[in-house]
């Protein structure tokens, strides 16, 4: 009876230790509870938002780009595709095989669909065909009733209306690619374009926007309940730009079947008013998405269709290079009016030969006869009695030998050489012969095209550095610009020059002239030796150009500036192998002046 | 009043009307509301419906108060008198539900009745209490600290467990063994024996790693761990603690529960109703069912400790350890403190075996209290 008691008391004493025990369990779970609920709520509140809330950004509309007179050279069209969502339409197989009767797809789309729908939840929707036209979207929408689950989601995708003919300067958009700098969540939207060359990389910052996004509301399989926020976007900027895309147009109607380049600015804004490198490509070809064919046969071309020759493109300038030194040497004294050279088609220097490119010789110029006939033993002379290093220095003035940072990608610096240039490329001293073959645009030298046409805006205009740009410009006040320093009269020598290259008999250029309203131009031919002329070849008589395969003909180059007597206008003509700056390349620039000078009294917008 | 309630025992006879004034009603009262916050938290889950829980929930709620009150109305004695009967025929339902699943007609642990499921696993629970209850009732405190005394009850013990293990259900045998241990404890079995199965248990620990299922593995592995997998096994911790943490102190409200109304919240209406609950109510709502627990808890001790008879004592510590071992694992299992083994959270979480297994267990408490001067000699049985 005593153990009974015993085992009672046990009993009482390990019970109340049982539920003490229990009670403080209780309790230790109500700290827990205080923990998570209240210590680390805020962050599981928002654990909680990040898990529920789904932001999805939604893309601007680019900016559109446009010419000087508001024609569109950019613009986003809309685009169309089909999509379907698996849970609302009843079989996916009657749906999609009555989806072809409309618009066939391949085997493989219809093996991507199937896969999509199969590794998708059924509410999301599918993919069936994009780049729809407008025609096919109403198509599939007539026949909604008979494809359930099938909608029609509008898109906007860049095009361009002129093509090619704009492909070089405009550019065009692509997909983002690793390289791109990620600086913006919409770099990482699926299907986002970027501008890949020409404005629409220069202005990819204006042209984007700013991307808005709408919060949504999924559940836990990513299925939209409601909407709780949006936020909308801000649409890119609009871009003007100098262009005229009639200019443009003319330009490359002038170049037609040619490789080459025209580059035309005004001479006391530096705006551009056309811009062209033929041949050229079709940029929606790139926004769509090129296929590997069209890459390689453009890759291929041996007129380089994808290279920009007008600021990418080095070429000697020949005797477009003559007003430079010209006015190297009138600005050093060296030149005047009354200063004349006897011409006989060839002068020695030491045991070495340099002949004119008239074997007869010129007989006896000034400066403003040697630039009309463009007598090379002239500026051989000029360029052995002022040097090298003035000839250089008045080459930079006037914007040769550097980029002009247009915002072009790849541009190319070209080579103004001189004593030092050379000793550090090639680690050897300057040569006379090297300074007397500079004085005809030969040798080392090498420029663009756009430094050609910033060349000749800088003598037109009386010596302001202008600077090109594609931007439209709100005044034409040339003074903005530095002043070279160069006397007046020095550059008006040099343009009469020019005048008397197209407008006087005897000049280079003579069937290049126009008169429009008493409105003449003035230029200066070039042409750059491809292929060196050997000894042989000068006794047994020079071979024709027209007589050599493509790529060993000279290249043909013709600056050029209208109106003469108060320039507005200044034009670089490349035609690459095309023989004779004359013939070739300055019909060109003479066409393009006109042109200019033409929609100039009708200068209101167009389209 | 309680004088004559006592002096009636003395013919150790009850009348209805004594028995009906003796139920505790404070009692009954915090049970009804447990019930009615479970079936408000079932309508929230299914964003404001009485379908398909709520409604259900009630009705078995309704069922399991009629069976809480008639067991009210049971004498004493007559639990003891069919404990033993009791356990072998559950024992029995456990056996047939295992070859059941054996011969064929897939992992069932349950048998139909029609308006529910019945679990033999579950009914064990308030079984092997009776059964053990009656054993140590019979038995001498010298026999409880012997080594042979304690072969019979432990063997008691292994039997259904080893069952419920094979089904398996890892959670409910867990639960019968940690029931049974504080009965052992309770009668007075030596705490060195306690620590001797400790340490052994924790030297076959890697043996028993072995022999566990792959799900099993996974839950323990992602409980030491939840982000070692935060889609797949680690899911259910990570989206309960964070439904649980945005809740707050106040909550977000009822039936604004985001996370588990947009069903990042997984078995929001069983194992992680308490998530649910905590989300919409806050910590508000999460202490007061705990502290609604903790009422019934310290009711049953009370009613345990007032309790004249061994028999009476035991039972009721053992059926409420069991209860409260329901509500310790649920909690702590939704709070991340222990390995999702899903184990309901009782009057609360939808199921029906649970709920009758529960609300019997406060049946036999109120029995135990009705009948609390009662004495149950060592021998009587």
């Amino acid at each position: 009876m005593n153990r009974d008691n015993d085992k009672g008391k046990v009993l009482i004493s390990r019970s109340i230790a049982l539920g003490v025990m229990q009670l403080f369990l209780l309790f230790m779970i109500v700290f827990r509870l205080y923990y998570l609920q209240v210590y680390q709520a805020d962050k599981y509140k928002t654990l909680a938002d990040e898990n529920r809330i789904s932001t999805r950004l939604l893309v601007p509309s680019r900016g559109i780009i446009y010419d000087r007179h508001g024609v569109i050279l950019a613009g986003n069209q809309q685009n169309f595709q089909a999509m379907m969502i698996p849970e609302q339409t009843h079989s996916i197989d009657n749906t999609l095989n009555l989806f072809k009767k409309i618009m066939p797809l391949s085997a493989d789309e219809e093996k991507r669909i199937r896969k999509d729908i199969r590794h998708n939840r059924s509410f999301v929707p599918i993919k069936i065909k994009d780049n729809l036209s407008w025609e096919q979207a109403t198509q599939i929408l007539l026949n909604s009733p008979d494809l359930p689950g099938v909608i029609i989601d509008e898109g906007l995708s860049r095009y361009y209306p002129y093509g090619d003919i704009m492909a070089h300067v405009i550019g065009y958009v692509a997909a983002v690619s690793d390289k791109d700098e990620k600086d913006d969540p919409l770099l990482d939207m699926p299907g986002f374009k970027i501008g890949k060359s020409g404005i629409e990389k220069l202005y990819e910052k204006e042209l984007r926007g700013k991307a808005g996004n709408v919060k949504l509301e999924v559940n836990a399989f990513g299925r939209i309940m409601k909407e709780i926020e949006l936020i909308e976007g801000t649409a890119g900027n609009r871009v003007d730009l100098s262009l005229d895309v009639r200019l443009q147009k003319k330009a490359y109607e002038l170049l037609g079947e040619e490789s080459g380049a025209v580059v035309m600015m005004k001479v006391d804004t530096g705006e551009i008013l056309a811009f062209a490198s033929a041949p050229s490509f079709d940029p929606n070809m790139f926004s769509n998405g090129l296929s590997i064919e069209n890459w390689k046969k453009l890759n291929q071309d041996e007129k380089k269709p994808l290279l920009n020759k007008a600021v990418a493109g080095l070429y000697s300038p020949g005797s477009t290079f003559k007003m430079v030194v010209g006015l190297a040497a009138l600005e050093g004294g060296a030149l005047n009016t009354n200063k004349y050279s006897s011409c006989y088609g060839k002068m020695m220097l030491g045991n070495h030969t340099f002949h004119c490119w008239k074997r007869d010789g010129h007989g006896t110029l000034n400066i403003v006869q040697a630039l009309q006939h463009s007598c090379d033993i002239f500026f051989y002379e000029t360029a052995q009695k002022i040097g090298i290093a003035k000839i250089a220095s008045m080459a930079r003035k006037f914007g040769l030998g550097s980029k002009t940072n247009v915002g072009i990608e790849n541009e190319k610096d070209g080579i103004i050489p001189d004593a030092e240039w050379k000793k550090k490329r090639f680690g050897e001293s300057w040569q006379l012969g090297e300074t007397i073959i500079s004085g005809i645009g030969q040798g080392y030298i090498l420029t663009t095209p756009i430094q050609l046409a910033v060349m000749v805006s800088r003598i037109a205009n009386g010596g302001y550095a202008v600077v090109p740009t594609f931007q439209k410009a709100d005044d034409s006040d040339k003074t903005k610009f530095k002043n070279l320093g160069i006397s007046l009269h020095n550059l008006d020598l040099v343009k009469r020059g020019m005048y008397e290259v197209v407008n006087v008999a005897g000049g280079t250029a003579l069937g290049a002239s126009f008169n429009f309203n008493g409105q003449q131009m003035a230029g200066k031919t070039g042409s750059a030796q491809v292929k060196r002329i050997s000894m042989r070849e000068r006794q047994t008589g020079v071979i024709k150009q027209e007589d050599l395969p493509w790529k060993f003909r000279d290249h043909a180059l013709f600056v050029a500036f209208a109106p003469y007597d108060n320039p507005r206008y200044g034009v670089a003509v490349l035609v690459e192998h095309g023989r004779s700056g004359s013939k070739v390349a300055a019909p060109i620039a003479g066409q393009m002046l006109l042109e200019a000078l033409k929609l100039d009294t009708t200068d209101e917008p167009v389209d | 009043m309680y004088k004559a309630y006592e002096t009636s025992f003395k013919g150790q006879r009850l009348n209805w009307g004594d028995k009906l004034w003796n139920i505790s009603f404070s009692y009954v009262f915090l049970i009804v509301l447990l019930g009615v916050i479970g079936i408000t938290i079932l309508y929230s889950a299914a964003n404001g419906s009485w379908y398909p829980w709520a409604s259900k929930q009630l009705i078995r709620f309704l069922i399991g108060f009629a069976l809480m009150m008639a067991l009210a109305f049971v004498d004493l004695r007559w639990f003891l008198r069919y404990a033993y009967w009791f356990y072998f025929l559950v024992l029995i339902l456990l056996i047939a539900v295992e070859i059941g699943g054996h011969i064929g007609m897939g992992a069932q642990r349950w048998i139909n009745l029609g308006f529910m499921k019945l679990q033999p696993s579950e009914l064990m629970k308030i079984a092997l209490v009776l059964a053990l209850a009656r054993y140590f009732n019979s038995t001498t405190l010298q026999s409880i600290e012997s080594i042979k005394g304690i072969i019979v009850p432990t063997a008691m013990v292994i039997i259904p467990v080893f069952l419920i293990i094979i089904q398996p259900d890892l959670g409910t045998a867990i639960m019968l063994l940690l029931t049974a241990g504080a009965m052992f404890f309770t009668v007075g079995v030596q705490l060195w024996k306690f620590a001797l199965l400790f340490c052994s248990g924790a030297a076959a620990l890697p043996l028993a790693w072995h022999f566990l299922h792959n799900y099993q593995k996974n839950r323990v592995l992602t409980f030491l761990d939840p982000e070692r997998d935060p889609l797949g096994a680690g899911y259910h911790i990570i989206q309960s603690k964070i439904a649980l943490g945005s809740g707050g102190i106040f909550g977000k409200g009822f039936l604004n529960g985001t996370q588990s109304h947009l069903n990042f919240l997984p078995e929001k209406h069983t194992d992680f109703i308490f998530t649910m609950l905590s989300e919409e109510f806050g910590m508000i709502g999460g202490v007061l069912v705990i502290i609604l627990n903790l009422l019934i808890i310290s009711y049953s001790y009370f009613f345990a400790l007032r309790s004249a008879s061994y028999f009476g004592k035991l039972m009721a510590v053992g059926i409420t350890s069991s209860y409260f071992l329901y509500v310790i694992i649920n909690i702590s299992m939704v709070l991340g403190m222990l390995p999702v083994v899903g184990v309901p959270l009782p009057l609360i979480s939808y199921g029906g075996t649970v709920i009758m297994s529960v609300m019997a267990g406060f049946g036999i408490i109120l029995a135990v209290n009705v009948n609390r001067f009662i004495n149950i000699g060592k021998d009587q049985g």
